[in-house]
């Protein structure tokens, strides 16, 4: 194994992070409020049509990354409000969301480019950074921008009062109401930031293909979601998490032109990891929710 | 608080299912405007294509079985206060193991034989690919939601493994016809109207299923330690009923009703069994579920809508796109949700407090 080909590996692996990243802190910024989200994988899918559409109608990435996190944020209004003003349960709220985007960016896809399947190409940001694998990943704006965010929501969930106020509602909504917080209001707004966050993620993954590609969220909504819980809903261990599932997914993309015939069972791989890791911590923590937000999921 | 007359209950029930049912057409109405097409024009076609010849009645009915079994199957799930999100692998898995298993038998083997060993084969696989995450859930207390999904990806690269492997008749994803005893008579062989719809005498299976539902939770102590145990978790454990063993009972059980669905797709209507058959009936049965309200009836009013709108999409698809379909299953889903618990809050408001407390 040569020098480049590490390199070229850990550039991959980061490249593949930030989708699972902004996914899983938008777990966190939800799930510490209180509020359930499965819905990062509809997100995701919305976030990264968004982008595409808004960059091959504009020519600027920038105005799709923004879209992305518009349409994302809009999606995570929704779920919270169904959540949290309509009382409905989290869990059934996040798979109609999600089979709303699913359908929702393949009605578009034909709508707009008469596809079923996949997006016109766009550059995205395509380019900066020179020749280098490595250097042209990590001088990717998204990638700096997840990295960014990671240490902002570190920060924001321990030393703000916004924060605070957030992880009151996800541990004890009834007494974080008594102290005078505004439950609803402050779950929905972390469930909105929440997801444009998410809507970021999807941005770089459609535009790590540059195109959009129906479906294309291939269940990393849910593996960051189980980031997150193996990180036991901390922003900087569950980016590290996602960090070693871009990894595997590298690895598993790496071994698929050599794999042959064993080539979809390689592709199991992240899956099978998931539900691993998933068990390992809960093997060792004595139950998967030893350290979920005691609120999770409860009114106030 | 909740109003909890058994009278009470069915009211809200029907008022949000029909609450639903309105929020679902207003959707498809700005779907088909904002394309550009007239919504009067696309729902007199989707009804035309549907209900209004002899063959779209027939293709409901077809698109409509598969859908009944996965509502059953999420049904029972949910009576537990489990999610079953993973009847798509489910359903992958049991018809890729009749499949394999049907195309196996000789060509001469009579049905009396070749029917039953499937139905268990299906049953037996469905219940397979959610033992993993009712084990998970049960011992460990992960949730189903992430496993199961997890399972569905893990199901399509496996099937597409099997097929590879040497499962799939060479040079294509399919495997091989199964013999004429292996497969389900289709309706149109009795009802002549019905000639060229696939669809077949599963329906009536499903409808067994769906009508043993409810008579199950009512008379089967297994069932209804089920349904306790989803009531109250805690009293249940309190009253030393083994918890985890029922949850991992009815994640198993809805796993084996979902592979009953493979006897529309694989026995009734292919005759084998190819890569991405009965996709989407699992995602479509947690709506019919959420729709059908835990009766019977219910069940088989909101598969038959679902279907509708699955026949309806085909129908309209060279206008409209048909993935509309899929937005408005998860409309509903949201609507009826939404209108089920503010009129359990308006009733609790309204009734006298009497009522609460039957």
């Amino acid at each position: 194994v040569s020098g480049e080909q590490v390199l070229t590996f850990v550039a991959q692996s980061v490249r593949m992070a930030v989708p699972y990243t902004c996914a899983a802190l938008g777990g966190v910024w939800s799930e510490r409020s209180g509020v359930v989200n499965i819905a990062l994988e509809g997100m995701l899918l919305g976030g990264g049509l968004a982008a595409v559409v808004v960059e091959h109608a504009t020519g600027s990435a920038v105005a799709g990354v923004a879209a992305a996190c518009g349409v994302a944020a809009a999606m995570g209004l929704a779920h919270a409000a169904t959540f949290v003003l309509g009382r409905v349960d989290a869990i059934v709220s996040g798979i109609a969301w999600n089979l709303v985007a699913a359908g929702g960016t393949r009605f578009a896809l034909r709508a707009l480019y008469d596809s079923s399947s996949n997006s016109p190409v766009v550059a995205g940001f395509g380019g900066w950074g020179g020749a280098s694998p490595l250097l042209r990943t990590l001088v990717d704006p998204a990638t700096l921008l997840a990295a960014a965010l990671v240490a902002w929501t570190s920060w924001c969930m321990s030393r703000t009062a916004f924060g605070l106020r957030v992880r009151a509602c996800g541990e004890d909504p009834s007494s974080a109401r008594a102290a005078g917080v505004g439950v609803a209001r402050v779950r929905i707004g972390a469930v909105t930031l929440g997801a444009a966050i998410c809507g970021l993620g999807g941005a770089a993954l459609a535009f790590d293909q540059h195109q959009f590609q129906a479906g294309m969220s291939g269940g990393r909504g849910f593996i960051a979601l189980a980031a997150v819980i193996v990180s036991g809903w901390r922003p900087a261990r569950a980016a590290a998490a996602c960090l070693a599932f871009a990894a595997l997914d590298a690895v598993q993309i790496g071994f698929q032109d050599r794999a042959g015939e064993w080539r979809d069972l390689v592709q199991m791989v992240p899956y099978l990891a998931t539900l691993a890791a998933l068990a390992w911590i809960a093997l060792r923590r004595g139950g998967a929710g030893g350290s979920a937000p005691a609120g999770l999921g409860h009114h106030a | 608080v909740t109003s909890s007359r058994p009278a009470d209950q069915r009211l809200v029930g029907l008022l949000a299912s029909l609450g639903g049912i309105a929020t679902a057409w207003i959707a498809f109405d700005l779907l088909v405007w904002g394309y550009g097409e007239s919504p009067r024009a696309m729902l007199g076609m989707l009804l035309a294509g549907t209900w209004g010849t002899p063959y779209g009645a027939a293709q409901v009915l077809y698109k409509a079985t598969p859908l009944l079994f996965t509502g059953v199957a999420v049904e029972l799930a949910l009576r537990a206060g489990l999610f079953n999100i993973g009847a798509e692998g489910q359903l992958t898995i049991a018809g890729l193991a009749v499949g394999a298993v049907g195309a196996a038998f000789p060509a001469s083997v009579p049905a009396v034989v070749a029917l039953p060993v499937l139905l268990v084969v299906a049953m037996a696989a469905g219940a397979a690919w959610a033992a993993p995450p009712a084990l998970l859930r049960a011992r460990l207390g992960i949730h189903e939601v992430i496993s199961t999904i997890m399972m569905n990806r893990v199901a399509d690269a496996l099937a597409a493994f099997a097929l590879a492997a040497g499962l799939a008749v060479h040079g294509t994803v399919r495997t091989s016809n199964l013999p004429p005893g292996a497969r389900i008579p289709r309706l149109e062989a009795v009802a002549h109207a019905f000639r060229g719809s696939a669809a077949s005498v599963a329906l009536f299976l499903a409808l067994a299923c769906a009508a043993a539902l409810p008579w199950a939770f009512a008379r089967m102590r297994l069932f209804r330690e089920i349904a306790l145990v989803g009531m109250n978790p805690v009293a249940c454990a309190a009253e030393r009923m083994p918890v985890a063993r029922r949850l991992a009972q009815a994640l198993c059980l809805s796993g084996a009703v979902v592979g009953l669905a493979s006897t529309a797709t694989v026995l009734g209507y292919k005759g084998y069994f190819e890569s991405g058959l009965g996709a989407g009936a699992g995602f479509g049965g947690i709506a019919v579920a959420m729709l059908g309200r835990g009766s019977g009836v219910g069940l088989v009013a909101a598969a038959l809508l679902f279907g509708t709108l699955e026949q309806g999409g085909l129908a309209i698809n060279a206008h409209v796109p048909m993935e509309a379909m899929q937005v408005l299953e998860g409309v509903i889903i949201v609507a009826v949700a939404l209108a089920d618990s503010r009129m359990r809050a308006l009733f609790a408001r309204v009734l006298p407090p009497a009522s609460r407390l039957a």
